[in-house]
């Protein structure tokens, strides 16, 4: 893969819209995001951001009405999920699934081992594995125990969370697309979470975080707040619009957007 | 949208591997029932008057059962006079003295199944009593096992040579009035394997016979008693597979297991008979009865299965806890696809002090199989203190599969503790995502997650044979650390 220079297009998506079982969710909505930034997407319930999270990674059960949607370059959208996965796409799951008896190492592994033979790399060495979860587990504060235990096999809402973050980690993707990986979160998780998420900002790799508050931009600082309304981004700002909309909620967004 | 989306049903679509038949001259009975023909298969085996007897009481008793229909499962009536219940490979008189006399297309069949016999009983240390129909034709190891005392034949060389034991424990755990099927099976059994083992011996190997059933129209049933004196141990694996074919064949075995005072016996059971197509047609129908009995104090006898064939499997491994302080186990996986119809699990029949029983069934659903989860647990009231713990899982695959539970409890005396947990989920739409979102295959991901689905099974399974679990499942293991 050629490396990627500061300011590149990672993911440029234009006038996408969206069915999900006959009803319009996504309805022209535009998006582009760098290299070396990191965007926070938000919204009120049922504006469509989990749809675009999960439509981005590639979820069946989407139909794409119109629009384009391209990554480094490439058509996205005729990329199966496993492909996008390989190429650098990580999507932090809101509901993370319980896989019971399978090693949380043993799907690590596997993971990163898919993603190197993309980058053309041998599979990963064991001992350099371990060493390498090892250090990002207690970035996360997480237990070694951890490790073999089954995927988010009972794990509190909070652990699965940590456990997302630190797949992120251990993966180091391009893009990194977190849905709401700050609900139900405590201020301490909270504040692990962003340690995580911010040890992977680097010039040539990007995150959109999708979230409904603003506290978590308070640790994780975006370059850029989108706010989606019925389907598509009705406005963009810096920082300070994640606090405006804190304050006054999202009716004036939607006024706004019908006046102009 | 133009991203494809994965298909579960896909996956699971894969055609039967083992679909061949060996053509080797058979010398088969015309199919039908009667006294004669049981006196015919009696001749034909030089067996003593007892036998006979045995047999042509079970028969008679069998004409006035009716096949039971109890079970979840549905197929069309079975003609029984329709089935030839004789067959075995031809010249048996110069029967082979070692694998270099046994008939080459024989041997071949066995490469294709990746069962090289001499290969295999070399390298992995196993004995194999190889059943090829209803005759053994090659046993090995046998002088290793006879140093330890162990009797490791095949049936009817028991009944000539070892004819005391047999007439002693013969019909004792499953008396030939048990059932349908294990009244037919005692009437017109053929073969099958046979084990002794003596007081404190620990066997040196494990003993594993390879089931095959290879001729047109031949009902099998074989009959395999195990008896474990006291404080002996033995581990026996039990491994099928059967070629194509387009009528469906009734199998209906019987094994008794006898574990006296102190005596361990592990039963391991890789069954791959031949499902049936996409159709459900051509299938194998399983009826058999398992059972062991821990017959002396601190006995222990464990079941552990991998089911992924028949059409029709019908089948559950028991134990009946005599002995005080004895100990039943039940680990199975129950994996069926396509039209495949599966009602199996197990009885655990509390009679002695402080007996305990342990049961984990998994079952797995894909396509428009059934599979249904049937056990009893009875405590007696003799059985003062006795525990069980039962868990039983169920994961479906695809929208149009089922999973049902039938669990009976029979609960005789106040101090007994019985434990039961269920859970059914579904592979889900949500697993598979997850895991191609980690960039796995689709194909890696459904093996991840059945194989992490049986993983409690799997752990009790002998290493050799856990290897032939994971490659009948494709499931890897491989890599799994912790």
């Amino acid at each position: 893969m050629n490396s990627i220079q500061p300011g590149d297009v990672i993911l440029e998506v234009r006038d996408l819209a969206a069915d999900v079982q006959g009803k319009h969710i996504l309805d022209g909505l535009d998006l582009t995001v760098r290299a070396g930034e990191v965007h926070a997407i938000m919204g009120p319930n049922g504006a469509g951001k989990s749809t675009l999270s999960q439509l981005l990674a590639g979820r069946p059960g989407y139909t794409v009405v119109r629009g384009s949607v391209r990554y480094l370059g490439e058509d996205l959208l005729a990329l199966p999920p496993e492909e996008r996965a390989r190429r650098g796409l990580f999507l932090g799951f809101q509901y993370p699934v319980e896989i019971p008896g399978v090693n949380n190492v043993y799907l690590l592994k596997a993971a990163l081992n898919a993603r190197r033979r993309q980058l053309g790399l041998p599979e990963v060495d064991a001992f350099e594995f371990l060493t390498l979860v090892r250090e990002r587990m207690k970035l996360m504060q997480m237990d070694e125990a951890f490790l073999s235990r089954g995927v988010n096999e009972g794990f509190s809402g909070g652990e699965k969370k940590r456990n997302e973050i630190l797949q992120m980690t251990v993966l180091e993707p391009t893009l990194a697309i977190l849905d709401e990986t700050d609900s139900g979160l405590d201020i301490d998780a909270l504040k692990v979470v962003a340690a995580g998420v911010n040890s992977l900002r680097r010039p040539d790799r990007a995150v959109v975080l999708v979230t409904h508050y603003q506290r978590l931009l308070d640790y994780i600082i975006p370059d850029q707040v989108h706010v989606l309304v019925g389907g598509r981004i009705l406005k963009s700002g810096d920082r300070s619009l994640a606090l405006e909309l804190e304050k006054r909620g999202y009716d004036w967004v939607r006024s706004e957007a019908s006046a102009a | 949208m133009a991203s494809t989306p994965t298909s579960l049903d896909d996956l699971v679509q894969q055609k039967y591997q083992h679909g061949f038949v060996t053509d080797i001259e058979s010398d088969t009975v015309p199919p039908g029932l009667d006294e004669d023909v049981i006196r015919l298969i009696s001749r034909k085996k030089g067996e003593p008057g007892f036998l006979l007897e045995w047999r042509l009481r079970a028969y008679r008793h069998w004409l006035t059962m009716r096949e039971p229909h109890w079970a979840h499962v549905k197929y069309p009536a079975i003609d029984y006079q329709g089935i030839s219940y004789f067959s075995a490979p031809k010249a048996r008189a110069d029967a082979p003295k070692s694998l270099a006399d046994v008939d080459p297309k024989l041997l071949a069949t066995y490469d294709k199944l990746g069962v090289p016999l001499h290969e295999r009983a070399r390298l992995a240390g196993v004995a194999v009593d190889a059943v090829f129909d209803s005759v053994s034709v090659a046993t090995t190891f046998k002088s290793r096992l006879a140093e330890a005392g162990v009797i490791f034949c095949p049936f009817s060389e028991a009944v000539r040579e070892h004819p005391a034991l047999i007439e002693r424990y013969l019909g004792t755990v499953v008396p030939h009035t048990d059932n349908f099927y294990a009244a037919l099976n005692s009437a017109v059994f053929t073969d099958g394997s046979f084990v002794y083992l003596p007081k404190g011996v620990r066997c040196p190997m494990e003993l594993s016979t390879y089931f095959r059933i290879n001729e047109a129209k031949t009902g099998q049933f074989e009959r395999t008693l195990i008896i474990a004196d006291e404080g002996s141990h033995v581990s026996y694996l039990e491994g099928c597979t059967a070629p194509m074919r387009d009528e469906n064949q009734l199998h209906a075995a019987v094994v008794e297991l006898v574990a006296l005072a102190d005596a361990t016996i592990k039963y391991s059971t890789v069954q791959n008979w031949y499902p049936g197509d996409e159709n459900g047609l051509g299938g194998i129908y399983n009826f058999v009865t398992k059972r062991g009995e821990c017959r002396g104090a601190n006995a222990r006898i464990s079941w552990t299965q991998v089911e992924t064939g028949s059409a029709i499997t019908w089948k559950y491994p028991s134990c009946v806890l005599t002995g005080d302080n004895s100990v039943g186990e039940f680990y199975s996986v129950a994996v069926a696809n396509h039209y495949q119809q599966a009602d199996t699990g197990t009885k655990m029949i509390h009679i002695g002090r402080n007996t305990r029983s342990t049961i984990v069934s998994k079952g797995i659903s894909a396509g428009h199989a059934q599979n249904s989860y049937r056990g009893l647990v009875k405590v007696l009231p003799s059985a003062a203190g006795a525990r069980n713990y039962t868990q039983c899982d169920s994961l479906l695959m695809g929208a149009n599969s089922g999973a049902h539970t039938f669990p009976y409890l029979e609960v005789r005396n106040p101090s007994a503790t019985v434990e039961h947990e269920a859970t059914t989920s579904k592979i889900g739409e949500d697993q598979l995502f997850y895991c191609l979102q980690r960039g796995l295959s689709s194909e890696d991901a459904v093996n991840m997650i059945v194989s992490g689905f049986c993983k409690t099974v799997f752990k009790e399974l002998p290493m050799e044979f856990a290897v032939e679990a994971q490659n009948l499942l494709a499931v890897s293991l491989e890599g799994a650390v912790g």
